[in-house]
């Protein structure tokens, strides 16, 4: 009773599949379900919305126009206009990050964004991708990343080691934010959740902070897509413009 | 249609356009590229202390690694430890000054390019 309750218990992988091959578990959990219904939101928004291609849109051919315009914009304003051939990249991972988050708020669900192994997979692809842009645009120039110009030869046997460990923290960083924001609000929820019933009448004030903090919730959900997106968007920026 | 005169028939639609386009990014521009300014104080507190403990968690691992590859344990980590607390402010500094997060100072170049435009 008291282990079907805990705060916890929402962020347990349960194999829906069981699959084993060669000794690797690849069960079809529920994380990888939430995946898939993910994606197939996405897609189904994008291709059934678009499909009417009405010159006035109705509600759900705005959320398509409206969610493409605010990347398009977000990718010229920061990566300027080289960074067209990343939009399809940058424009998938926000949505994909945004339906994650979101679809974690629908009670009884599971966030996959509150796995620290999912955000550092995506955070570990998009630094290897973003170091890989910078050698291929700038070969050997790319190692001025760790030596700011201007920079007297004398202090470079110190501040190399530290730009290198300040450009490795990147994905670290970046897959620790994500998943600690999404990880710590429906902790929160839980906890509060767990005093309702509890408190029999008085109940009702920890029920009314809930539901501020649900918005809230949706609100972050919303803000750590962004912050992902635009934090990807300037590692790309990095890596082509360099300095 | 046309009965109406274009504005000016001696401008081509190109300098039309950037017209259009300076226009809009000087009603635009202040809230266009604000990804610091947008964001809250605590948000912006949340970031900076995942910066630093991040920058000093890869310099324990990369301390914990060569000590175990070459043998001289505990000082590499000792060593790396105080670097990743190093890169960590050098972090916080930068996003704290509105550098964003390019190494080197490049973010402040790229401000000053576009109010030249």
């Amino acid at each position: 009773m008291a282990d079907a309750h805990s705060p916890i218990t929402q962020f347990v992988i349960k194999p829906l599949i069981p699959l084993k091959v060669g000794g690797w578990d690849i069960s079809f959990t529920n994380s990888a379900a939430f995946m898939t219904i993910s994606i197939v939101a996405i897609t189904l928004l994008m291709v059934l919305s678009m499909r009417g291609h009405a010159l006035v849109p109705n509600r759900f051919q705005s959320i398509a126009e409206m969610s493409y315009m605010f990347i398009a914009n977000l990718v010229r304003d920061t990566v300027g206009p080289e960074g067209r051939p990343y939009f399809p990249f940058v424009f998938s991972l926000f949505m994909f990050i945004l339906f994650g988050n979101l679809l974690g708020m629908i009670p009884y669900s599971f966030t996959f964004t509150s796995h620290i192994i999912v955000t550092f997979a995506f955070a570990g692809f998009i630094f290897i991708g973003v170091t890989l842009i910078g050698i291929f645009k700038h070969k050997l120039h790319f190692l001025s990343f760790f030596l700011p110009p201007g920079v007297p030869v004398w202090m470079a046997p110190l501040l190399i080691p530290i730009e290198i460990i300040s450009y490795l923290s990147r994905p670290v960083s970046l897959s620790v934010r994500l998943f600690a924001n999404m990880m710590a609000g429906h902790l929160l929820l839980k906890v509060f959740a767990g005093f309702v019933i509890p408190l029999g009448l008085l109940g009702i004030m920890p029920l009314a902070f809930l539901v501020a903090l649900t918005g809230l919730e949706i609100v972050i959900a919303f803000l750590q897509a962004f912050i992902f997106t635009i934090l990807t968007c300037l590692y790309i920026s990095d890596a082509i413009h360099l300095h | 249609m046309n009965d109406r005169k274009p504005p000016e028939p001696t401008d081509d639609f190109d300098a039309r356009l950037s017209r259009a386009r300076q226009s809009e990014q000087k009603r635009y521009g202040k809230t266009g590229d604000s990804s610091n300014q947008q964001q809250s104080g605590i948000g912006q507190a949340m970031r900076m202390g995942v910066e630093m403990v991040s920058a000093i968690a890869v310099g324990t691992a990369i301390g914990w690694l060569l000590d175990n590859w070459l043998d001289t344990s505990p000082w590499l980590k000792i060593v790396f430890i105080l670097l990743g607390a190093v890169a960590g402010m050098l972090n916080v500094y930068r996003l704290a000054s509105g550098y964003g997060y390019a190494a080197g100072y490049q973010k402040s170049d790229q401000e000053e390019d576009k109010g030249k435009n």
